[in-house]
């Protein structure tokens, strides 16, 4: 059967869906030596991505081996993971005193 | 590896002959496009500059519009100014003179009024493209191609599949002694710690970490949240988070070479392999800058489509998203999306990438010159006054 959704690097905690991905559906990806077995929790379009775990209100969102960014909020494994759970690090003039 | 190009008279090669008709103001802009549409085969580059600018904005104006006049794919260049503008029109035609291709200049003023100026240029143009048509095709070296890459509505798949796979073609080129260039300094930011470990000194890391602050900075003062921008809506909607993100599959376009050095907007590369321009990331503007360092070539992905070309170098439009390959195959050269649903290695994808930059150079024409795309933008980094 073909990969529903690829990870980039081992050391990721987010995947992305190559095809569209159904709540309800369980996504198994094999990366190096290890196999991830995700049951999706919301619907993933084509492109977006969702958690390979739970990640924290405040923790760091890991793609390509780096960071990302930081969630927002907690993120359930097998959620959606994008700008409403996700704040950049960078270009943050929102922030500037 | 032998390519087939125009010799320039500065020893440098061409992979195309444009006659172009270059305006040095917007002001003379709408002349310089009524002279090129009685002069088939030539092409204006009207913009929306060149008088009330000042400092550093102003001189990289002028070294853009110079640097457009002596890529190597142009043969021959009419100047057209309307006489008192900042940007003075003797002294560009003076400065690309100097590689010592065919330059003329009029000015609107001097000929007394529009009519007059597009009969004068209509008849020196009709010379120069008489004489450009007689010019024969003689064989180089790829070691005298400088390759533009550029990504623009991008999504996932371009840092997957697209971009992964002009890398390789990028590895290529220079492998066979070619240059290219990595450019959009925005969309650098949260990837720029993986660039400067791979530079050639210290003082090219520098200068890579100075221009991604600078980038970021300005961003910063304008007080609200990149995203949105940088992101773009596009990129968002097609799954891209943060600026973080997309600077991370950006980045894979520079393929694996050691940067030799980061150069300024317009300016040429000092040094053969890869370097890095400071240049927005908006597609055009982005991609004016590296015509005007000499690029005979650019190298495109993008993940929503677009059909930008520019006016006087093929632009190889590519796409990793196999739905837009389909949606619009119209603009689209080639799709990397076959990486992702058919298992094409991006090896194999890299060099299919590198035998279409061999044919566009040999005089393949890409759909954006078929349609006559010419886009064209200059860059700027400084208000008009």
């Amino acid at each position: 059967m073909k990969n529903k959704a690829l990870i980039a690097n081992t050391k990721d905690n987010v995947a992305t869906a190559i095809k569209d991905i159904f709540k309800g559906e369980l996504i198994k990806i094999e990366l190096s030596d290890k196999i991830y077995s995700i049951e999706i929790l919301k619907d993933i379009k084509f492109g977006h991505k969702f958690s390979l775990e739970d990640i924290k209100a405040g923790e760091d969102v890991i793609k390509y081996g780096e960071v990302i960014g930081g969630a927002s909020e907690d993120i359930k494994k097998g959620t959606h993971v994008h700008i409403h759970n996700v704040e950049s690090k960078r270009g943050r003039g929102d922030l500037k005193k | 590896m032998k390519l087939l190009g125009y010799k320039r008279e500065n020893g440098k090669y061409g992979i195309r002959n444009h006659l172009i008709i270059l305006p040095t103001s917007i002001c003379s802009s709408e002349t310089a496009t009524k002279i090129s549409s009685q002069v088939e085969g030539s092409v204006a580059l009207p913009h929306q500059h060149g008088c009330c600018q000042m400092g550093e904005d102003y001189k990289q104006t002028l070294r853009t519009l110079i640097g457009l006049g002596a890529n190597p794919n142009v043969g021959a260049v009419l100047v057209v100014g309307l006489g008192c503008e900042g940007i003075r029109p003797n002294e560009v035609a003076e400065e690309i003179k100097k590689t010592g291709k065919p330059v003329e200049v009029i000015t609107i003023q001097e000929c007394k009024g529009t009519l007059k100026t597009m009969e004068k240029g209509i008849r020196i143009a009709r010379t120069m493209a008489q004489e450009l048509s007689m010019q024969s095709k003689v064989e180089f070296d790829m070691s005298e191609l400088l390759l533009a890459t550029e990504c623009g509505g991008s999504d996932p798949t371009s840092g997957i599949a697209a971009n992964p796979a002009i890398g390789v073609a990028v590895d290529m080129v220079i492998a066979a002694g070619g240059s290219a260039i990595l450019s959009e300094t925005t969309e650098l930011i949260g990837a720029e710690h993986l660039l400067i470990k791979r530079t050639a000194n210290e003082e090219t890391s520098q200068k890579l970490l100075k221009i991604v602050n600078i980038t970021e900075q300005r961003a910063i003062n304008m007080g609200t949240d990149i995203r949105g921008s940088q992101p773009t809506p596009g990129n968002i909607e097609g799954g891209l988070t943060t600026i973080e993100e997309k600077s991370l599959g950006c980045i894979y376009k520079a393929g694996s070479a050691i940067i030799q050095e980061v150069i300024d907007y317009g300016v040429a590369p000092s040094k053969k392999g890869l370097s890095v321009m400071d240049t927005p990331g908006e597609d055009i503007d982005s991609i004016t800058g590296m015509l005007a360092g000499g690029c005979q070539i650019v190298v495109f992905t993008t993940g929503r489509g677009t059909p930008t070309g520019s006016p006087i170098a093929p632009v190889i439009k590519i796409t990793g998203n196999s739905t837009t390959y389909n949606n619009m195959i119209d603009n689209i050269d080639l799709n990397a999306g076959k990486v992702i649903d058919e298992d094409v290695s991006l090896e194999a994808m890299g060099k299919e990438i590198f035998d279409e930059i061999v044919k566009v150079s040999n005089g393949k024409l890409t759909k954006a010159e078929i349609l006559g795309h010419r886009e064209f933008g200059i860059f700027r980094i400084g208000p008009t006054f």
